[in-house]
């Protein structure tokens, strides 16, 4: 490995932090959605450091179906945030 | 340069963009700063030896849902935010509070047993394609076609939100 885990661990649990903060923050719902894909991919940053370290496929497995749920949860929450604002306009 | 300078640079533009992202007012540079978060950790990735994964960052993230996050904005015209109203900022410091709560709780976890973690080998075989595919369609089977219904589910369900009226 290039740097020792605690390393990464540490990284991820920036990002995720960053992530929290920015959905407890911001009122805007896209932002909010910014900061859900931002912890998101922390919690991959993780998975992708543990499958390195355990020289195991199996974190990377999991990182792929959460890039699949994350394009389905924004499919789905882009769709109803659009249509939350049509109603609201009307 | 060495691969762990790589490393720490790329981590920190990773934050740095990321910090941005929260920060910002304008959804439209978060967007594009968020872009910028996710070119860095499809390099981390890289140098974690997940080719296969890095490709997909860029693809999925980069491409797809970052594209569909700035149609968003720009149909539905969502780029500024108002001001805070005076309320909100106890909760603000209550939040920051427990993050930090949060966050140092697992830092200190990890400074306080140094030797539970060993180093790994050297050698590392399955940050390909072909090891990923191969545990997919073997063992992870079941997951992997429950993640396609989970697409199609999600495709039908943006369908009706999008479109109530057929």
């Amino acid at each position: 490995m290039v740097v020792p885990l605690e390393h990464v661990i540490a990284l991820s649990m920036i990002l995720f932090s960053i992530g929290v903060l920015g959905v407890l923050f911001r009122r805007n719902a896209i932002t909010i959605f910014m900061s859900i894909e931002l912890m998101l991919n922390a919690v991959n940053l993780a998975l992708v450091g543990f499958s390195r370290y355990y020289n195991s496929v199996d974190g990377q497995v999991f990182v792929f179906l959460v890039m699949t749920l994350a394009a389905a949860e924004v499919a789905v929450g882009l769709a109803s945030l659009s249509l939350s604002t049509e109603i609201a306009r009307q | 340069m060495s691969l762990s300078f790589l490393f720490y640079l790329t981590a920190t533009i990773a934050v740095a963009s990321a910090i941005f992202v929260v920060l910002n007012r304008n959804a439209v540079y978060s967007a594009i700063l968020l872009v910028l978060c996710f070119f860095a950790l499809a390099v981390l990735y890289l140098l974690l030896e997940a080719y296969f994964l890095a490709v997909l960052e860029v693809f999925i993230y980069a491409g797809a849902i970052m594209v569909l996050f700035l149609f968003a904005i720009m149909l539905l015209n969502l780029g500024r935010e108002d001001a805070l109203p005076k309320f909100m900022y106890l909760q603000r410091a209550l939040s920051v509070l427990m993050v930090a709560l949060f966050f140092f709780g697992i830092i200190l976890i990890m400074l306080h047993e140094p030797g539970v973690l060993h180093q790994p080998g050297d050698t590392f075989s399955a940050g390909g394609i072909h090891v990923l595919g191969e545990a997919l369609f073997s063992k992870y089977l079941l997951p992997f076609e429950v993640a396609s219904l989970l697409l199609l589910v999600a495709l039908i369900g943006t369908v009706y939100l999008a479109k109530r009226k057929i």
